[in-house]
This record gives structure tokens, sequence and C-alpha cells, in this order.
């Protein structure tokens, strides 16, 4: 990697603040408005089956795993190369660690390409497991006023304390959340992701509370989460919403199967076929996809 | 002041006097900030007229690429009898002329050399005239015979093993574009006294071999004007005065470019800026009410129509390195005017919309000379054209205007060249990669195993110094540096002596400027191959006879294309250092020496003939396309991969900065609305950071395996894309650079 003389950082709590980075993508142009940078947190609590991401999974603070930082000697804050650049073979748990500024001037490197309402989108793994980190580098791109995006699974959210206070703090740097609502029942969901919905749900409502624009998207999985039944669920459910600028219908691909091979995890939905053209057009119909058009006020 | 009828309603006054295009643009045009609502569909004669070029298209494919050839008439401007696309339906052609006397027969031409155009009719199974093979090898040299008859060994031998290759010493060498506009806006009459008082001029002191060249050059110059006016006269036009109206201004600009395709076969043979200018006639006869935007459409669609049609003769060899049949039929729209204003106009529309009033085409090379200052509208409408078409290129006006004013046009795939100004020579590329290798061996050739250059002390060591590489690297490029300007300057003179550009030149200042543009091949992989050697451990591999012809890379390092300033200083100290080289050695003609970073489809044939590099390229596989990074480097996605590029100085390669990407569909936004604003976006955050060039291709990688697949599929006929410099039809790039296409990085969904 670009560590060619690797510095070895314990995460304990004498350390600055750092953040597990599993990769980054410096061109993104459909997880939120304009032209982004990506930021793929390490970690997530959810074991979603149509996960294309099983790599982001394990958790960075695991004893066995202790943060790498990248070389910081340079006098510019290089980009990092993915740690499967070169052989092609997936780690379960491999990621580069930065504290906020670091891995800030390294986005700003693509601010040229910004205009009309890009910036920057976290997504995972899961932001949320990392939320003082994150809340302090949204803070510093707000502070140059670039728009900041956090696309959740709402897994992490609580209204309980510490966590309640500390995404408080965190919606005041955040522009945009993209919300992944997996499945309306709550049984269904424990099935498909390991955890129930009710907090994300109630993430949903207390965003609408508050105003904080979302995109929800929902990855249509056929018969998992498409039949007429779940959709109008869904349905009733986004449309109770007042902040919705977005639904989007993401299509369940199959392009995330070999890195589960790679990490030696069966595959639970080997026999499920991407959604045809039809399946999708009628679940946008169903979930009336159309009529959210919030997003198109930055066109 | 001079006035003529033909002027009337023009402003201006210094382009009375005499020839000066820019100054009647500038004095004339009429911006446009609006958006592609205005534009008109195809006509029936459009429609009619392609549809039977589309017909020959199809039945040039059916026969092997070749339709019908010329072996017994020499190509000039005064050779063929008038030709139509169809006898029958001529009456419908609103542009008229052929390079021959029918539509895609290629014409013979032997002044570039007689053994090549023979070899291209054999090729096709014609058999060449006896008697033109004795007049072109008894009575008289061609340019070919005499660049062989004075190289020397040294040059030979490079030559032989690739470390020079593309020269232009079999053909012609192109590039040069003669201002086609002046026929429209002057007549041949006013540019056939401007010539001659230049010439009364030349040589009132001393009869130098310079002055009497000159004399030599402006008469046949005034002779070729003539026979333009001949030539037209065929067609039933009399091109001695000045255009009067939009339809007589493309007619004449167009026989001027006829002029050019008639007597030169240069690999690039490019049209020009020519809308803005052609804008203005159009806008005056809407204003008088005389021509409809239907008309105007059709005018345009006509126009292009007699771009896709033209066609030289080549030889296998020739199509391995440009392939698909490429003329670089270049057309530059948009732009900003040094006083500020764009130029965009609504002619710059017309000439995207023929992409879809007759679908995507490779030809002509439709150029957007690109600001994020130019009107939203216009963007998005390139950027909508691009998506659907992946036909179109984009260049850096900010980054050429300083350096070549606001008339310059591109005369092949990316080189900018002042309009009418200005000539190329053309010459080629130099391999850098192979020269690296050459400096790790002692100037013994990797693949040929001969000693070509000097035999300096090679490398004996297990792994690689960096300071000892960069050391031997160093003196091999001035070696190559040296030899690769001789050998030009060779080509050069030959070129100007057995077939001079008259047709063009006389549609060119007498005063002329020349620049002399070198190239670079092999760019991305010396720079990851040095960033190995720095930042990793390279171990190299030798043969019995102690050659190295392997490298074992143990550990990471840091590639050129992803954002790195480690990797990217060096390509930018590889770039500086080479075109240092060159500028120490004199050049033909007082010229300037320029330098490029692309290699058309080169990539594929240099790649054959270099061995194994350090950065882990095996041997024989294709170089990597002009300043792209390597296939597989490319790990921080599009951007990264950009800004890398965008970090080459371009006044150190004015000759051009090549870079090719592919964007899925699906990666570039939801919908086309947010695909052509997003587009929009990377190109306003490219240019802006100075980069020079972008090829955009929008689609994925299964429609390139499908189009492989099945190329009978109507809907691949005319599937084009962007490649190295150009635009090709997929399906008539070789089997080999097919798949180098889809071995190249594709930006989708992560």
């Amino acid at each position: 990697m670009l560590s060619h003389v690797p510095v070895m950082r314990m995460y304990s709590t004498d350390s600055p603040l750092l953040g597990a980075v599993h990769s980054t993508e410096s061109f993104g142009a459909v997880d939120g408005p304009g032209v982004r940078f990506l930021i793929f947190f390490q970690g997530c609590p959810m074991r979603c089956q149509f996960c294309h991401n099983p790599d982001t999974w394990q958790l960075p603070n695991d004893p066995q795993n202790p943060i790498t930082s990248h070389d910081t000697g340079t006098d510019n804050l290089s980009p990092q190369i993915p740690k499967y650049a070169n052989d092609g073979k997936y780690s379960s748990c491999s990621y580069i660690s930065y504290t906020p500024q670091e891995l800030y001037s390294l986005a700003k490197r693509y601010r040229s390409y910004w205009k009309n309402g890009g910036g920057i989108t976290v997504s995972g793994g899961e932001p949320l497991l990392q939320i003082d980190f994150l809340t302090e580098f949204f803070r510093l791109a707000k502070s140059e006023q670039v728009h900041t995006a956090l696309d959740t699974s709402g897994h992490p959210f609580t209204r309980q304390q510490p966590f309640w206070g500390k995404f408080e703090q965190l919606m005041k740097y955040t522009d945009l959340i993209l919300l992944d609502l997996k499945h309306i029942d709550p049984k269904c969901h424990q099935k498909l992701t390991g955890h129930s919905n009710e907090n994300i749900l109630d993430l949903a409502q207390h965003l609408s509370e508050i105003g904080k624009p979302i995109w929800i998207r929902h990855v249509l999985v056929p018969g998992i989460n498409d039949s007429l039944e779940y959709l109008s669920g869904l349905d009733h459910f986004v449309s109770s919403l007042k902040n919705v600028e977005r639904l989007e219908i993401l299509p369940y691909h199959t392009h995330g199967v070999p890195k589960w091979k790679a990490l030696g995890i069966p595959y639970p939905l080997e026999d499920i076929k991407p959604p045809t053209k039809e399946q999708l057009t009628l679940a946008n119909q169903q979930l009336h996809t159309d009529s959210y058009t919030g997003y198109q006020k930055l066109l | 002041m001079n006035q003529r009828d033909e002027w009337n309603g023009f402003q201006g006054r210094l382009w009375r006097e005499e020839v000066n295009t820019r100054d009647f643009i500038q004095c004339n045009y009429t911006p446009y900030d609006g958006d592609e609502s205005f534009l008109e569909k195809p006509t029936e004669a459009t429609n009619k007229l392609w549809e039977i070029l589309q017909n020959l298209q199809k039945e040039e494919r059916k026969k092997g690429g070749v339709l019908d050839m010329d072996t017994d008439v020499v190509s000039t401007l005064i050779s063929h009898r008038p030709g139509y696309i169809s006898e029958e339906h001529k009456d419908l052609e609103q542009v008229v002329g052929l390079q021959t006397d029918k539509p895609l027969k290629r014409a013979f031409m032997p002044f570039g050399g007689i053994k090549m155009a023979e070899q291209s009719c054999q090729t096709y199974g014609y058999k060449p005239s006896p008697e033109l093979h004795k007049i072109f090898t008894e009575y008289h040299r061609t340019h070919n015979q005499a660049v062989f008859d004075a190289y020397t060994p040294e040059m030979k031998q490079a030559r032989h093993v690739k470390i020079i290759t593309g020269l232009p010493d079999t053909y012609g060498r192109g590039r040069i574009v003669g201002d086609y506009r002046r026929v429209a806006l002057y007549g041949i009459d006013f540019l056939i006294q401007e010539k001659k008082r230049d010439l009364s001029c030349c040589g009132h002191g001393i009869m130098t071999d310079d002055v009497i060249r000159q004399r030599e050059e402006l008469a046949m110059q005034i002779q070729s004007l003539k026979d333009m006016k001949l030539m037209a006269e065929s067609y039933g036009f009399d091109i001695s005065n000045p255009a009067q109206s939009a339809k007589e201004a493309v007619q004449w600009l167009y026989f001027g470019y006829l002029a050019a395709i008639k007597t030169q076969n240069g690999a690039a043979m490019s049209v020009g800026r020519i809308s803005t200018f052609l804008d203005i006639y159009i806008q005056r006869d809407l204003d008088n009410g005389i021509l409809t935007e239907q008309e105007a459409q059709e005018l345009v669609d006509h126009m292009v129509m007699k771009f896709r049609m033209v066609k030289f003769a080549r030889i296998p060899s020739y199509n391995e390195l440009f392939s698909g049949d490429p003329v670089w039929a270049t057309l530059d729209i948009a732009g900003i005017g040094q006083d500020g204003r764009h130029m965009v106009t609504k002619t710059c529309f017309r000439f995207l919309h023929t992409l879809e009033n007759m679908g995507p085409s490779p030809e002509p090379n439709l150029t957007v000379l690109y600001s994020s200052r130019l009107p939203e509208a216009f963007k998005k409408y390139a950027a909508h054209i691009s998506i659907e078409t992946s036909s179109i290129q984009y260049e850096n006006d900010d980054v050429m205007r300083p350096v070549w004013g606001d008339d310059y046009a591109v005369c092949c795939c990316v080189s900018a060249t002042q309009t009418g100004k200005e000539m190329q020579f053309f010459g080629a590329r130099a391999n850098l990669a192979k020269c690296l290798l050459y400096a790790i061996n002692g100037g013994i050739d990797e693949r040929y195993k001969e000693q070509v250059a000097p035999a300096y002390a090679p490398i004996i060591s297990e792994y690689l110094d960096y300071d000892e590489v960069m050391e031997k690297y160093d003196a091999m490029m001035d070696w190559l540096a040296e030899l690769y300007v001789n050998t030009l300057n060779l080509i050069q003179y030959m070129h100007d002596k057995y077939y001079y550009e008259s047709a063009e030149m006389a549609l060119i200042d007498t005063d002329v400027r020349r620049t002399f543009a070198t190239g670079i091949a092999g760019f991305s992989h010396v720079v990851d191959s040095l960033s190995a050697i720095r930042y990793a451990k390279v171990k190299v591999i030798r043969d019995d006879t102690g050659l190295a012809v392997d490298y074992e890379t143990e550990g990471d390092f840091p590639r050129y294309g992803n954002d790195d300033d480690r990797a990217d200083d060096i390509a930018v100290w590889l770039l500086k250092t080479f075109m240092g080289k060159l500028r120490k050695f004199h050049t033909y003609r007082e010229s300037e020496p320029t330098t490029s970073i692309l290699t058309i489809t080169s990539n594929v044939v240099y790649g054959k003939a270099t061995g194994a590099l350090p950065d882990g390229r095996p041997a024989g596989e294709p170089l990597s396309p002009g300043a792209n990074p390597s296939y597989g480097a490319e790990q921080n996605g599009l951007l990264a991969s950009l800004n890398s590029v965008a970090k080459l100085p371009y006044e150190y390669a004015l000759d051009g900065i090549s870079n090719t990407q592919t964007i899925h569909p699906d990666a570039i936004g939801h919908n086309k609305a947010e695909r052509v604003e997003n587009l929009v976006n990377v190109l306003d955050g490219y240019f802006n950071q100075g980069a020079h060039h972008l090829n955009v291709n929008i689609f994925g990688i299964d429609k390139l395996k499908d189009a492989m697949e099945h190329p009978e599929k109507p809907e691949y006929a005319n599937f084009t894309i962007r490649v190295s410099g150009y635009a090709v039809k997929f399906i008539d790039l070789t089997k080999e650079q097919q798949l180098d296409v889809i071995a190249r990085s594709c930006h989708e969904n992560v």
C-alpha cells in the first residue's frame, strides 16, 4: 500500500481522534447530489444477506486488528490504495486510519468537481459507529461550505444517551441523509439483516420531525421484499414522512458475491436473481417513487 | 476600404483590406446563450442521402474495408470527373464534391511513396498500373524513396526495432490545416492576387536557398489556387469571387478542404474551426429571410456527410497503427474569444446535432474547445451528445488560448495549430519505455537482441538502484532525442521537396510559423517503473547472455493515476526532461519543437515491440494509450485518475496530452438530467485544473463485449467509441484492439 513505511497506532483513548476507513472512491455520482467523494467506513453491525461489501463488516476496534496509519511523512497527503489492489485477494478487516483533518484534506483534492450540490458522502460499513470522528470530519467540511451526506442503515440510532446528544451534534453538520430501509416488516427485517427495524423507522420519523432532508433507498430483492403487501407497507410509511426528497429502488445485484466467497462466508441468497425490468417498474409504481422530487431543486 | 456586394451586412475593416479571417469572425459572429430547442430534424433529402451512404458503407465493410479503388489515375485537383453520393439523386446534395469520381472510391496517391500506393491496391485485390510504376520509379522520385536513400543505418535500425515508430516516411505527413474559410470569404482570385504580391516581394536580396525555395513554393501555391477553380468549375461553380450566401459559403469552404484531401493522404487531414465562421453566413441569410432553420441544418448535415466520406488507401501495417480507417477530419466548435465573449453560436449546436440527425460517427472528429465559462446550455447539450453517442472530445480552451490565440484549430487528434498562420511538421513518437530498457541493458534491444543505442555500461546489479537507473536513463534519453530529431529533420526535408502541400499552404500565410511535433509513447509505464524502482524493490531477471528480460517487484509502490504526488511528480519530471532534451537540437526550417503524450491506437503495436517493464507490465502487452494511467493502476476512481493527468503541464506538451476515460452510464447519474449535469461537473473540475484533453465514453464493458461477439447486430453498425485521440466504429477495430479497449478501466459503480 502507500504505507511503505507503515506506522502502527493502537486504537486507544490516548490517541488522537481516528477514523477507520475501509476505502475511498474519488468519483461518486449516485450517492447524493452532484459529484461526490465517497468514504467507506470500516465496521458494520448489520449482516444484510444481500450486502455487497461484506469486507467492511468487521469492527475496527478488534484488538486482533490494530488500526494502522498510512504514512503521513510526506508533504502531500496521498490517497490510499485499497488493500486488494495487487493480489486480488480480499481481507476481512483491513483499513486505514485517518485523523479528521487528514481525511478532509484527501477529500478536498476533488473540490473542483463539486459544483451544483456535490460534496462528500460517507458510507460503509456503518459510519454512525464512529460518530465522534464523523462529527468532527463533517464539522470541518461544513466550515468550508462543503455538502455532507451520510449513508446509513440507521442501526445504531437510539434516543438514549450518550448517542442521542452526539447525534444531535452530528445533525448540525449533516446536509442530507441517505437512509436504507431494507424491509418494512420487523420480523422479515430481522431475518434479512440480523436486526429489527424499529429504531431505524424511529430514526426516519425523528428526521422527519426535525426536517432533515433524506433520500430513502430500498434494495429490491425478489421474493424477499418485493411483495405487494410489503411494498404498500413501505409506501404507507414513507408517505407519512415530511422530509423525503427522493425515494429510490436499487435493484438487488450479485456483484458482491465474489467477496463473500473470498471471505469464506456462505452466501445466503444463492438462488435469487436480480429483479427484472418489469419487477422494477412495478415496484416504482407501487412506491410512487416519481412523486418524491425534492432532490431536483439543485438541477 | 474594399466593398463588395457579397459582403453586404458584414461589419469591420481590417479583414476587407487583407486576408484576416479571424478579424472577420470577431467583427461579425453572434454568441448564442440559448439551448438546443431551435434545432431541426433531418430533411427528407438528408435521410435519403444518408441511407444511400450507409448502404455504401455496409457494402464497403462486406468487401473487406474498401469499396473501390483507383489504380491508374494519379489523384490531383483536376484528375477526376465530378462525383456524387448518387448520380440518380445528385440534385438532393446541398454540398457537392468527392475525392474521386465515385463515393468511397479511394484515390491513387503515389507521391508519398509508390510502394505503399501499390501495396494498398494489392492488399484489396486491385492491380496497380505498370505505367505508373515505371513513372514513379524510373522517372520521378517519391518522398518515401528519398527518405530511405538518405536515412543513416542507425535511423533505419531505430525504426526497425520500433524505438521510433509511426514516422511519416511512406505517406503524407498531414496535420496541416489550410484556412479553408478564406475561399468562402475572399474567393480564389483575391487569394491569388495576395500570393502573387508575396511572390513579387520574395527575393529582393540575395538568392539564398531559402528564398529560392519559397519562390518555388509560392508558384506551386498559385497553381493550386488556379486548379481549385477548375475543380469547382467541373461541379458547376465559379469560386473566383466570395461566397454570396450560406449555401455558397459552405460549398466554397468545402472545395478548399476537398483540394487538400484530393492531393494529400496525411494521417490527419483536419477541417478546422469553421462553425462560428459559417454561422455568420447562416445568420445573415436567416435574418434576410432567404434561409430557414431546416435548410440551415440541412446544409450542415450535408457538409458533415461529406466529412464522413473521406477515405485514403492504406496498407495493413498502417491500419495496425491507426485502426478503423481514421482520417482525423477534426472539426472544432465553441471556445472563448480574446475579448472574453464566448464563441458558441447556433451553428456549434447544429454541428453537434448532426450526431442526432444522422447517428453517431467517428468523423468528423468533433472537438469541443471547452471552458467552464462556456454557456451552461451549450455545455449541457455537448454532455448530452457525449452520453448519447460517445463521439466527441473535449479540449481545454483555457490552456490553449494563451498559447495559440482564439482562432486556432486542432490539426490532428488533439494538437492545436493557428489557423492560416501555422503549419506543423508531424513526427510520430519515441518509445520512452523501450528507452528505459536500453538504459538498463546498455543499448541492446530487449526484443531484437541487437545493439541499437551506444554500448553504454549496462546495469549489472541484481536489484535496480534508483540513482543509477536515473543517471543511465538520462544519458539514453539524450541519445534518443538527438536521433529522433535528426530523423524527423530528414523526413520533413524530403516531404517539402517531394510532396509539398501546395493546396493547403496556398490557404496559409506566406510567412508561416512552423512547429516540430514530436511525441512520447509508453509514458505511464516509465513513470510506474521508476516509481517501482524508487519505492519498492525491483529484481532483474536476466537471460543466459546477461540481458535483462524481466523484473520481479517486491512490495508496493505509488502508481500514476491515483492523484499521488510521489508518482505524479515523476510523470511531470519525465515530460519536462524529455522536452528539454528535444529543445537542444537543431530543428528543420527554424521550427519550434513541441511534444505530445498521445499514441492513438499505436499503443498496441508499440507494446508488442517492447519487453517486460519494472512496473509489472509483461513483454508484448499493449502500452497504455496516450497519457492514460496504466491498466489496473487506477485504484481510487475516475477523479483521482483525472487529477493525476491534470498535473502534466500543457506548456511542456504543446502538441497535446491525450486522455481517454470510459464511464458506465449507471455510475454517472440516476437519470438523463443527472448524467448531463454530472458530466459537466466532471469536465469543469478537470479543465479548471489546467488539464488539456478528455475523450469521454459513456457505456459499459458489457456492450463492448456484445459488440465484439455480435458485430452483425444493426445497433452496432454505427456504434462509435473514443479511443486515444480519435473516434472509431468499434466493429472496425482489429480484434486485438477491441480486446485492448475492453481491458481498459471502465469506471463503474462501487
